[in-house]
């Protein structure tokens, strides 16, 4: 009952949310385009949905993303649980000890990647763009490395407390580089992957797990660690995409010198 | 009719594909780590659901209202070839979107939460209204910013990593006199603007801008304007932390 009475206020709202576009779109194609509408039976179908689908998502997002991230932190950071895996009282405890919140924001930024239907579309695009040059599931899984590592990465940040900037300063100085001498045909998809990666699910997931982490783990705030989980999962694939591109030209260059000299099997790992 | 079951079952697809390796990494760690499995788990179902059918017909209904106006609306602009109006239109088209878009309105409110909470404004559902609402017109404002800079450069012609690298040095310089408490939020807003409604939307401003001017590269104009939009709000939301 609750749930029904929270949904119908949420599209309520939404209406309001969605309303400034509609009225912008009909007035320029109204007004500047000096078109008028044939199929806008279709179109207001199309924007019922769109204001109903956005209340009850976020009534969704409110009941179960928000509160599962929130769960997760406190279930992972539980003194319990910690002596359990790491030995030690709470007041003992080292960044390392948290070892399994990394690897739960490692499984998380990576799965949710790897399975990005917005990223696979974006995957088998440049695929095609780039004469086959770029692999779907390499670009793919390129993407999902820097996702995970950028949340885990942002967990550790989160816990031992160091300032926001000084990662980020350090990972833009690392694309900057990167996009110097990187291929150009990889530096465009490098910048558009992080963004395509981190959906609409994921994002308030994550958000709430850096929000529930900076309020268990001793001696952080919320309004200064907890956030920055998503500007991590956005920033690290840029870095693991360009790396894909450099090794894929090294790849290249490698089996174009090299001769029958060495075995294949050795060339793969050298490319890798 | 057939047609739209069809589209709503792929897009219904696409959304259990989002949530499924949440679920699944949520169980593994359940079951394996925890060993016993929390019980608000179950409660959390219904939400579950709420967020599949939700994000389904969201999709669903851009994809067909939202999406062709957009598209055809940026194409027969690019084709006019008023710079005034595509810049209007740009503008209004990075701000609306981004006002709609799903990921910043929940971060919005979850940052006002904690604001409240930490004290930094007052704990009224008024005082926190308005501070969420605050950031995403600051937000929106930053991405409308975007998109009207993202045109003038493909009109332009000018060098996108130049620009790009310029905008990171201008954020890290703000960062230094910025409150600290709205570097991490900032920072996670460029993040957020870049999903669900904007990007399909500012991407085929980019292809139909770059499509109808000679020499151009669709696909590097198009990805251009997105790169502008999940800059700009770095550095207009450090912003309204110094002024707020």
């Amino acid at each position: 009952m609750e749930l029904i009475i929270a949904s119908t206020q949420s599209v309520v709202d939404s209406t309001l949310d969605v309303l400034p576009i509609v009225i912008f779109l009909f007035v320029f194609q109204r007004f500047v385009v000096g078109e008028t509408l044939t199929n806008w039976k279709q179109i207001s179908v199309g924007f019922l949905f769109v204001v109903v689908g956005l209340g009850l998502f976020l009534v969704g997002l409110e009941e179960t993303l928000f509160p599962l991230g929130r769960l997760m932190a406190q279930q992972l950071t539980d003194p319990a649980f910690l002596y359990e895996s790491a030995g030690k009282a709470v007041s003992a405890l080292v960044w390392q000890d948290y070892y399994w919140v990394y690897l739960f924001a490692l499984a998380i930024g990576f799965s949710t990647a790897l399975a990005e239907p917005a990223l696979i579309a974006v995957s088998m695009k440049a695929n095609t763009v780039s004469g086959g040059a770029i692999g779907v599931w390499e670009l793919r899984v390129a993407v999902a490395i820097g996702v995970g590592v950028g949340v885990s990465l942002g967990c550790f940040r989160i816990i031992t407390g160091i300032p926001l900037h000084y990662f980020i300063a350090a990972a833009y100085l690392v694309v900057i580089l990167q996009t110097i001498v990187a291929p150009k045909l990889i530096v465009p998809l490098a910048y558009d992957s992080g963004g395509v990666a981190t959906s609409t699910v994921t994002v308030p997931l994550i958000t709430a797990l850096g929000l529930g982490l900076s309020e268990a783990v001793p001696g952080r705030s919320a309004l200064l660690d907890g956030f920055g989980l998503v500007a991590f999962a956005c920033l690290f694939p840029i870095i693991s995409v360009l790396a894909y591109g450099q090794l894929a030209v090294l790849r290249a260059r490698v089996s174009a010198s090299e001769t029958d000299s060495r075995n294949p099997d050795e060339e793969e790992d050298n490319a890798f | 009719m057939k047609a739209s079951l069809i589209a709503l079952t792929r897009d219904a697809i696409g959304s259990i594909r989002d949530l499924l390796p949440i679920v699944i990494v949520v169980i593994v760690f359940q079951v394996l780590v925890f060993r016993e499995p929390a019980s608000e788990l179950w409660s959390m179902a219904a939400g579950a659901l709420l967020v599949v059918a939700g994000l389904t017909f969201f999709i669903f209904g851009l994809r067909l209202a939202l999406f062709p106006v957009g598209e055809g609306l940026a194409h027969a602009l690019a084709r006019k070839g008023s710079v005034f109006w595509l810049v209007v239109f740009a503008f209004l088209l990075g701000f609306g979107t981004t006002i709609a878009e799903p990921a910043l309105i929940a971060i919005a409110s979850e940052a006002a939460e904690v604001a409240a909470g930490a004290g930094v404004i007052g704990s009224s559902d008024e005082a926190k209204g308005s501070y969420a609402l605050g950031l995403r017109l600051t937000v929106a404002l930053a991405v409308g910013v975007a998109l009207v800079i993202g045109v003038m450069r493909i009109l332009g012609n000018w060098s996108l990593p130049i620009m790009i690298i310029a905008g990171y040095f201008l954020v890290i310089l703000v960062t230094t006199i910025a409150p600290q408490e709205i570097i991490a939020i900032a920072y996670d807003s460029g993040g957020v603007t870049t999903s669900t409604v904007t990007v399909p939307l500012v991407a085929a401003l980019g292809i139909g801008l770059a499509s109808s001017l000679k020499g151009r590269n669709p696909m590097t104009d198009g990805f251009g304007l997105i790169a502008f939009a999940s800059l700009t709000p770095i550095l207009f939301v450090l912003v309204y932390g110094i002024i707020v």
